[in-house]
């Protein structure tokens, strides 16, 4: 494991509070977080539920601000970031992978991986082809036209993982992607991920339940009780 | 733009709400197409009233008779162009429902005081040749399919003939069309001289006068003087510019923009409750897809601007097809069968219609589409 | 037939239970029906209304003469030797000697609405003494009946609020004379309550008639009367008339605008209702597949798809029953006794009229209402029934 100088990471979490309101309820989910995510890593969030991972997971993707904290991404500060801003930072920056896909059941796989791109300023042509460049990278160019309830679930994900990496995002960021997947499928999924890790570079970040899932990954990080070890607790 | 298949695509979601939805709003657009027809046919006569025109009738009462002989002093008003008398027949042809006016007229006064009646000149020589000859209208002609040269018998019930009889015979040489889309073609003229001359009584007596003046804008003032000519002698009239007679005219019959309107109130409001109840469900329903938009990169604006964008969708084709089954519906002509002088829609409510749907679509989406604008990525993600 | 009952009790506890999810739909489709009931009921009681005008004017035992070809008393004319000839045919009532026929003259008078300020023509009645008796619902309620002779009316109720400058103490201008109003009257709610009566033999020269008259109203010993009374007259050389009965005369009257109303109301009440259908519709279907899984669930318990779709359609009917409640409720509040004036096309007189919101008209519109909850409610449920179950259970 090769360990980037901690000014040169990509991703800075530094004194990262987060809390929620249930009622008059206040909770806890993350205190005093420090986390940095060199470029390349493929990084594995685990703990069990309420731990906060999916919590972090948003936090960094910029789905979410920080109660207390900085978040810096590739140099920028994102916590920083008007809403607007950050919806723009997150269209150029960010893939989103979902546990349950999230795709938009009326539009086909094509027109699903090209959603993102609607954002940028490419033409009708060229949002075609890199759609259809995703889709092959992902190997499912033979399912363009079909709609997600003609995919099955494994090539739903692999759909939801075009999506996200059609924009060339620097971080990919996924939620539990096969967690409603059965085996073979779902390391189909893991391939695929680690393959754009290990040949194409790309960060990701992944939140699991499963230890197999996780083996997959360059690290991995536990998280209870908002905080961050290199070791599961009991 | 771009976003249009995405818009599109959001209304197959629930298709068959999204089809009730727009058939919801396509009825109430064909109720507003034909009540506006229907409204239509009774402002048309005062819109296309003469604005240098003026009515001079009996004051006590409409059906009153004035002396022929008030024309020539009418013209010698200051202010007056030209005094045209016409009087009510009242007759009837073949069976009472088959009402429409029939009036008696100087031919060369009807020429000159009402060009909105475009007759050839061919018609007009053989009318002027013809003592029994009468005018029809163009829409009266179509009603009852008649044709030049047609006999015509009408049953008199307040001008009996000097030979005691009671069926005038006319023969039918000449037909006008209207100059413009709300001028009235369902009227029937003949020679005064033939009327005069026939009636058993009533000998120089006429029903009403109409007047053009030579300034419009001095209406008020010449029909005073006009009154005042004629105040204090057997027979006193009344002058009123034409749009006015027409307007009351109408006025009796009754509010009748005011029930159309509260009518239209209330089919509005009821649609307006359906397509603000489909937007705020799909809103609801879609809370996930929408976050999903939001966290690819989607502005909270941009959210707003679709959940806009599917309402106005949804309202554009429920009221462009509504509005255009309300044409195709009006054009099948008047539901009372003649009495109407005209009925068709005009163009000018088709744009009222189009400023309705934009306006309907807003309100329809605005509260969900500002919900979907607040919505919180991180929350409505949750499982 | 227990199991069924259970069953239905069962399913439409579930449906109540959640309602609350659905309010929003629900009220809206219940206020759309609600919305056409009270049009429709709106539009459809000024028909009735002038009906009701036309009816009440009828006596049974009434008939009225006018010339023969006349449709209207306004297009009858009958010489003062004529009424005498007429007032002596038999079946007529006598009263004290005299025949109880009444020769009048009916003309207009132009006078502003209230409402617009614009004018109407207003119906002005030139009677005879014997007028007040042939019309026995007629009754004095405010001032005092004219004096024979002078120029002096009475105005009927509904003309007095519908029209301006008809208040006791106030005058009509006739020419260059004024004839001061002395008393309010009325006849029961009938059309003569939209006049202006005077003495006709003070009418008669104000407007040119000399001794003629228009009409002559009668009073028959019996209904039966008619006949022989209608035959005498018809056969009589010297009379060119047609006698009918009032009743048939006031219906005649009032077809056309009756027609009119009650044809362009059933119109837009029909399109509305369509409306209302694809409303309810709308809700219906987003209630059941709301459900979906919980209908689902129960069938594949073991109930039936029966009670399933009677639960649906309960819900739709109850829904409907009280949007149309509430919709003839709001007309009923909103307009009946609602007083207004329209025209007479065959007199070409105003008819002064007051909407009737009936009970019939009531009816009507809850039975209306549903019939667009049943059409709402049966496909909908039809197809919730119908689904495979197994699919149902998968659907989120």
């Amino acid at each position: 494991m090769t360990d980037d100088s901690v000014d040169g990471a990509l991703v800075k979490v530094h004194g990262v509070d987060k809390l929620f309101k249930r009622g008059s309820e206040v909770i806890h989910v993350l205190g005093g977080l420090d986390l940095n995510i060199p470029h390349g890593e493929f990084l594995a969030l685990m703990g069990p539920s309420g731990s906060g991972k999916s919590t972090l997971l948003n936090l960094i993707g910029g789905l979410d601000r920080p109660s207390e904290g900085t978040i810096e991404v590739g140099g920028k500060r994102i916590d920083k970031l008007s809403n607007r801003k950050l919806a723009g930072w997150r269209a150029r920056h960010v893939g989103l992978v979902f546990q349950f896909y999230n795709l938009m059941p009326v539009l086909s796989a094509q027109k699903n991986v090209e959603l993102p791109l609607l954002l940028t300023k490419l033409s009708r042509a060229e949002r075609k082809k890199r759609a259809a460049i995703a889709l092959d990278v992902v190997g499912l160019s033979h399912r363009t036209g079909h709609y997600p309830r003609q995919l099955s679930g494994g090539e739903q994900q692999r759909t939801g993982i075009a999506r996200a990496i059609v924009t060339d995002p620097t971080l990919l960021l996924c939620d539990e992607p096969t967690g409603d997947l059965d085996r073979k499928s779902g390391d189909e999924i893991l391939d695929l991920l680690q393959a754009l890790n290990k040949e194409q570079g790309k960060t990701i970040i992944m939140v699991t339940h499963d230890i197999h899932a996780a083996a997959r990954a360059t690290r991995t990080l536990h998280l209870n009780k908002g905080r961050l070890s290199t070791e599961a607790i009991a | 733009m771009k976003y249009f298949y995405l818009i599109f695509s959001g209304l197959k979601r629930k298709k068959m709400r999204t089809g009730l939805t727009i058939l919801s709003i396509m009825v109430a657009f064909i109720l507003f197409g034909y009540l506006t027809a229907i409204r239509q046919a009774f402002d048309a006569g005062v819109e296309v009233a003469g604005a240098d025109r003026l009515i001079v009738r009996h004051k006590v009462s409409i059906i009153q008779l004035l002396p022929q002989s008030y024309e020539a002093k009418m013209e010698r008003i200051d202010g007056v162009d030209n005094a045209a008398h016409t009087t009510w027949f009242g007759g009837i042809y073949q069976e009472p429902k088959n009402f429409f006016a029939q009036l008696a007229i100087v031919p060369e006064e009807l020429f000159d005081m009402f060009p909105e009646f475009v007759i050839s000149d061919e018609h007009k020589a053989a009318w002027l040749e013809t003592r029994n000859g009468v005018l029809v209208g163009r829409r009266l002609a179509d009603r009852f399919n008649w044709k030049l040269g047609d006999r015509i018998p009408i049953n008199a019930t307040i001008w009996g003939k000097k030979d005691g009889g009671r069926t005038w015979e006319f023969d039918l040489v000449a037909i006008y069309e209207g100059a413009e889309k709300g001028t009235d073609t369902s009227q029937f003229f003949f020679r005064y001289d033939f009327f005069d001359e026939t009636r058993a009584g009533g000998t120089g007596q006429v029903g009403w006068y109409t007047v053009r003046i030579t300034d419009p804008d001095k209406a008020t003032e010449v029909a005073a003087a006009i009154d005042a000519e004629f105040a204090n002698s057997a027979f006193e009239t009344k002058t009123e510019p034409e749009g006015a007679f027409i307007q009351g005219f109408a006025n009796q019959i009754g509010n009748i923009g005011f029930i159309i309107m509260s009518i239209m109130s209330a089919v509005f409001f009821t649609i307006l409750l359906v397509a603000g109840n489909t937007m705020a469900y799909t809103v609801r329903e879609r809370t996930n897809e929408l976050a999903v938009l939001k966290a690819i990169g989607f502005t909270d604006r941009a959210v707003l601007g679709l959940v806009l964008g599917e309402s106005l969708a949804l309202t554009f084709v429920g009221g462009a097809v509504g509005l255009g089954l309300a044409w195709l519906l009006v054009s099948t002509g008047d539901p009372t069968g003649g009495s109407f002088p005209v009925f068709y829609l005009p163009t000018r409510d088709l744009f009222v219609g189009a400023l309705l749907i934009m306006a309907m679509a807003f309100i329809a989406g605005i509260i969900p589409a500002l919900q979907a604008q607040k919505l919180q990525i991180a929350d409505a993600l949750r499982r | 037939m227990f199991n069924w009952i259970t069953q239905i009790v069962a399913v439409t506890l579930f449906s109540i239970r959640s309602l609350p999810q659905r309010k929003g739909s629900s009220v809206a489709a219940m206020l759309g029906i609600a919305g056409v009931v009270a049009v429709m009921v709106g539009v459809l009681s000024i028909a009735q209304g002038v009906l009701k005008t036309m009816e009440s004017s009828a006596g049974e035992k009434n008939a009225i003469v006018l010339r023969s070809g006349a449709d209207s008393e306004m297009m009858s004319g009958l010489g003062g030797d004529d009424t005498r000839i007429i007032a002596e045919a038999p079946g007529i009532a006598r009263d004290e000697g005299s025949a109880l026929a009444s020769p009048e003259l009916f003309v207009i008078i132009n006078l502003p609405m209230r409402s617009t300020g614009t004018d109407a023509n207003v119906p002005l009645r030139g009677v005879q003494a014997q007028a007040l008796k042939v019309r026995d619902s007629f009754k004095l309620v405010e001032g005092r009946m004219f004096e024979w002779g002078l120029n002096e009316v009475i105005v009927g109720t509904g003309a007095q609020k519908q029209f301006a400058g008809l208040d006791i103490g106030q005058s009509i201008e006739v020419g260059q004379d004024k004839w001061p109003v002395v008393g309010v009257f009325e006849t029961d709610g009938g059309l003569a309550e939209s006049e202006i009566w005077v003495d006709a033999a003070v009418l008669q020269p104000a407007y040119r008639r000399g001794n003629s008259f228009q009409s002559v109203y009668v009073k028959l010993n019996s209904r039966d009367a008619f006949d022989g009374f209608k035959d005498t007259l018809t056969s009589d050389p010297r009379l060119n008339v047609k006698p009918m009965r009032e009743t048939d005369y006031y219906a005649s009257q009032s077809t056309v605008v009756y027609n009119m109303i009650t044809g362009l109301g059933t119109l837009i009440a029909i399109i509305m209702g369509l409306g209302a259908v694809f409303g309810a519709l709308n809700t219906m279907y987003t209630a059941v597949s709301g459900r979906t899984r919980e209908i689902a669930t129960l069938r594949a318990l073991g109930f039936r798809a029966g009670p399933v779709v009677i639960s649906v359609v309960s819900e739709s009917l109850i829904l409907a029953f009280t949007g149309g409640l509430i919709g003839a409720g709001l007309a009923w509040l909103a307009f009946d006794g609602y007083r207004a004036a329209t025209l007479n096309w065959a007199s070409f007189s105003a008819i002064t009229f007051a909407f009737d919101v009936n009970a019939s008209l009531l009816i009507q519109g809850i039975v209306f209402a549903m019939v667009i909850g049943l059409i709402g409610g049966l496909f909908p449920a039809i197809r919730a029934a119908r689904q495979p179950v197994a699919q149902a259970l998968r659907e989120l």
